[in-house]
């Protein structure tokens, strides 16, 4: 099956990103006409969703700021109900190249996984950031990894396309605190097949990403919590037998 | 050669009025309508064994010898009263936590019903 015959969404989530969001839907827009877009506005107080609108996508606006998962959720609920058969993730801040969608949605529309995840690190692409970062992005690589018994590279992208079957679970429970994280261990969990591709990203354009040393330290410890406590925990959707 | 403490009389009838004053404040909030009986019944509870133990001193006596406690006996009573107030806490995590979860729900229905309404 082509992508073309697709119902596809892209979902983008997106907290005061005014300066970047319109820019990131015109790309999307113009990168494949077909693909509807809608902007998940996280509690934005700048004009995130007006900005997003003029540009052609639709909007959700969230009364107040959910988090990451939350917003995401959202995204996700919208395009299991409205129908759609495929949906791509991408952040609002630009970080996500547009022309890297068909590699993401390649192995999900050919229905060879249920989930695509966009990596930085599969080859050696442009992506820089600091050290501790990596190390931190590399620990939980790993990490996964032995969870899911399966070769991870990078458990924090937010890079990913989703069929119908994922779409279905992640409507229902998604992870509201580190999402990609946990997403993918619960992907796992409920045996959808999840793959990895390699993408290049590009730095953030406007604004900040506050990611500190300090801060990457105290939030792989969080991670980590969360996902040992994770495995315990009783699934809200029933997980099926293979 | 160790002696069994007793619960001094002072003691016991100060405890006994101070739990009295427990349970009768989460029955008005109750009959009031300012507290829902299942968030009460714990404080209730907490109040009656508060209640139980402070008046019946040779209870306490009993209890305070069978858990080795042999100076004082009253101190079972800040042991339980603690026990209590961490089993509160903890019901109350876990109601903020159903809350929060409910709220999410709802804000995710709303934007999609407010993102529906526009179009129409």
């Amino acid at each position: 099956m082509s992508a073309e015959t697709l119902r596809r969404i892209a979902i983008v989530p997106a907290y005061n990103e005014e300066r970047n969001i319109g820019r990131v839907v015109a790309e999307l827009k113009e990168h494949d006409p077909g693909l509807d877009v809608v902007v998940v506005s996280d509690g934005s107080y700048d004009r995130t969703g007006d900005v997003a609108r003029e540009a052609g996508a639709k909007v959700l606006e969230l009364p107040f700021n959910l988090g990451i998962g939350g917003a995401v959720q959202t995204g996700f609920r919208y395009a299991w109900e409205n129908g759609y058969d495929l949906a791509v993730r991408c952040d609002g801040d630009g970080q996500h190249i547009p022309a890297e969608l068909p590699k993401v949605i390649a192995p999900v529309v050919a229905g060879d996984a249920d989930i695509a995840i966009g990596s930085r690190f599969v080859a050696n692409g442009g992506y820089k950031s600091s050290a501790t970062r990596r190390v931190g992005i590399r620990l939980l690589a790993l990490v996964v990894s032995a969870i899911a018994r399966q070769r991870v590279t990078d458990a924090t992208s937010g890079f990913q396309a989703l069929n119908r079957r994922a779409l279905e679970l992640f409507a229902a429970d998604y992870p509201h605190d580190y999402p990609e994280v946990e997403g993918m261990v619960m992907t796992i969990k409920h045996r959808l097949r999840l793959t990895e591709v390699p993408v290049e990203m590009r730095e953030r354009e406007h604004g900040r990403s506050s990611i500190t040393a300090l801060r990457s330290i105290y939030y792989m410890v969080k991670v980590l919590t969360a996902l040992f406590v994770g495995l315990f925990r009783r699934s809200i959707v029933p997980i099926e037998d293979a | 050669m160790i002696f069994d403490s007793q619960t001094p009389l002072n003691v016991s009838i100060a405890a006994t009025a101070a739990s009295l004053v427990l349970v009768l404040v989460v029955f008005e909030l109750i009959r009031s309508r300012r507290l829902r009986e299942r968030y009460a019944l714990l404080w209730l509870l907490t109040g009656l064994v508060l209640v139980v133990l402070s008046a019946w001193r040779g209870g306490l006596n009993t209890i305070a010898a069978w858990l080795g406690v042999r100076g004082y006996p009253p101190a079972v009573l800040f042991a339980v009263g603690l026990l209590f107030v961490i089993l509160v806490l903890l019901h109350y995590s876990t109601v903020i936590s159903r809350l929060s979860d409910q709220n999410v729900v709802l804000a995710q229905r709303l934007a999609l019903l407010e993102a529906k309404i526009r179009d129409d």
